[in-house]
């Protein structure tokens, strides 16, 4: 059971966010970690590899800095990394999309996995693009999955409770909290880590050209919210301030 | 050639998503600024009898696309039968809801026609004749304005509350096209439909959220919370502390690695306000919470706050509610 995922570095969440002097996302000094969704992602494959045995590729799209979340993923247990450098300015999910879906297409693969979002852009479309490319079947927001016969029983969360598919393989599933619970890197895999393969390729490599690639999205300014302003403390014993919040709800903030 | 504002009609057992409602309301601005026709394509199986009634909410042309194959959503049987239509008809532009099946299908439409899809916004506008969508990043810790300028259709979903219903006509009619169906090889085989029974709303779509975190100090206390919701007909939130004590299924979740709410009116019980809470809820209208920790982060964002003893102050404020509202 050959399985791949496909991952995505962040910001930590607990960044904070500000606009650099261009008036886009300032990227300097901040922590970035391995999208939790894809971290999930990371230890399903590495639990269906330890029951069915194969092997699990890491493949990311992104700068050098990148290297950093998938070799987090080689620590947790998974094989090898290829990370894809498309050496671009302006990115958008179906860039991704695309040059993951070409570079997985060169892999050998039974599964493809990943995080359902990514908690930066949230925009939880690349796994589902990745699946149209390559002609998988794709389920999204899998809560549990189990592998036998050459099939995938699914359960995904559906609004107001859950549903249970059955997909053949090959097929791309997409990772929801609850899945599981990512196991840390052990100090050995951390060792280890360092001596599995990290292939490093560019578009050329994977012979895609800039033009098939390029964005169809366009990002045409940032902003930030404006702060909420911290609103009234309403004082008195619990019974007085109770009864003061309902009337101010319903009389000054009119929303009851 | 432009050929229409398409708005995807979300339904499940009958019941369309209000979310559509907002979605052709806002539409019907955009397609009568641009000129055009405002369309619903509303799949699925005995849905025809839906159709008419669109027409009070902005919808010219609604595309009925009927077949056994699409009485329950699945990935595959819906994006074909939508992206089949889309190929033949060429839309400028389609809109559907962010929910769970909105941004399943939005992402399989937008590559089976090679286009590109602005997820979860939060407004669209047209500026200078072209569609411009805003867009939480981050977790709504910033914000993106986005546009695709040469691909078509412009594909967008929009998250659920953000959008107001206005100017609905009574009676207003909507031509009712049949359309056959093609939903191809559908490889996701439904096993089970699990439904929690609940008369509450949907988080995501719910005007009221009564929500509770680590102040409730265990899962059997959420019963308080249950019943000031059912007095203001709110659903039920709980922030991550609460999720991961596993007093609540990580469905009920408020945050960044929970759901994004957008309510009129967002209580919070007991949540001190972390920073990836706050993300998921910031953008609500009113927010009211109650804490003992006068220093709690939340406090930082409430309209209104209490401090004090949530076991104390909300049986008297759903107490205070049932009063009122039965008045």
């Amino acid at each position: 059971m050959n399985i791949v995922v496909c991952m995505k570095q962040t910001f930590d969440t607990e960044a904070k966010i500000a606009l650099d002097a261009n008036g886009k996302i300032n990227k300097q000094g901040v922590s970035l970690i391995m999208n939790p969704y894809c971290e999930f992602a990371v230890e399903e494959a590495l639990r269906i590899k330890e029951k069915h045995g194969g092997e699990v590729t890491v493949v990311s799209v992104g700068g050098p800095e990148a290297q950093d979340a998938l070799r987090q993923a080689l620590a947790m247990g998974a094989d090898k990394a290829v990370l894809v450098d498309p050496g671009m300015e302006e990115v958008d999910e179906f860039t991704t999309a695309t040059i993951l879906a070409k570079a997985i297409s060169g892999l050998q693969y039974d599964i493809v996995l990943g995080g359902f979002r990514a908690i930066d852009d949230g925009s939880a479309q690349v796994a589902g693009r990745v699946a149209e490319i390559l002609g998988l079947p794709v389920v999204n927001v899998v809560t549990k999955l189990e592998i036998a016969d050459g099939k995938a029983t699914a359960t995904k969360e559906i609004e107001g409770g859950s549903q249970v598919l059955e997909v053949a393989l090959p097929a791309v599933f997409t990772a929801q909290k609850g899945l599981n619970e990512p196991r840390y890197p052990s100090m050995k895999g951390i060792m280890q880590a360092k001596k599995k393969p990290m292939e490093k390729k560019t578009l050329a490599d994977l012979g895609l050209d800039a033009g098939q690639v390029a964005p169809k999205v366009k990002a045409l300014s940032y902003f930030l919210p404006s702060a909420r302003a911290a609103g009234k403390i309403i004082p008195g014993e619990p019974a007085d301030a109770a009864r003061d919040l309902v009337k101010a709800l319903r009389e000054e903030a009119k929303v009851i | 050639m432009a050929k229409g504002i398409w708005v995807f009609v979300e339904q499940r057992d009958g019941k369309i998503k209000k979310v559509t409602y907002e979605l052709l309301s806002a539409g019907r601005k955009i397609a009568d600024s641009l000129g055009e026709e405002l369309c619903a394509v509303l799949p699925g199986k005995g849905v025809a009898g839906l159709a008419p009634g669109l027409g009070e909410y902005g919808a010219d042309k609604v595309f009925v696309l009927e077949s056994d194959a699409l009485e329950k959503y699945t990935t595959d049987g819906y994006a074909n039968a939508l992206a089949g239509l889309a190929k033949e008809k060429e839309p400028s532009a389609i809109l559907m809801g962010c929910t769970v099946t909105g941004r399943d299908l939005a992402a399989q439409v937008a590559q089976k026609l090679g286009t590109g899809l602005m997820t979860d916004c939060t407004d669209m506008a047209l500026e200078d004749g072209q569609l411009v969508f805003t867009r939480p990043i981050y977790a709504g810790k910033a914000f993106v304005k986005a546009s695709c300028p040469e691909a078509r259709p412009v594909m967008a979903t929009i998250r659920p509350n953000v959008l107001s219903i206005e100017g609905t006509q009574a009676g207003r009619p909507a031509e009712v096209v049949a359309v056959d169906t093609a939903t191809g090889d559908i490889r996701q085989a439904i096993k089970d439909i699990v439904l929690q029974i609940s008369t509450r709303p949907e988080l995501t779509e719910a005007d009221i959220i009564v929500s509770g975190g680590r102040g409730m100090k265990g899962p059997e206390n959420f019963k308080i919370l249950e019943d000031l919701a059912d007095v203001l007909g709110a659903a039920v939130g709980a922030s991550r502390a609460a999720v991961d004590a596993g007093w609540k299924p990580h469905s009920f979740q408020v945050g960044q690695t929970g759901k994004t709410v957008s309510p009129v009116v967002y209580i919070a019980c007991g949540i001190s306000g972390a920073i990836q809470h706050l993300a998921g809820m910031s953008s609500s209208k009113c927010i009211v919470a109650v804490n003992k920790d006068p220093e709690a982060n939340i406090f930082k964002v409430a309209d209104y706050g209490i401090v004090g003893d949530l076991f104390e102050v909300v049986p008297i404020m759903t107490e205070e509610f049932k009063k009122l509202l039965a008045g």
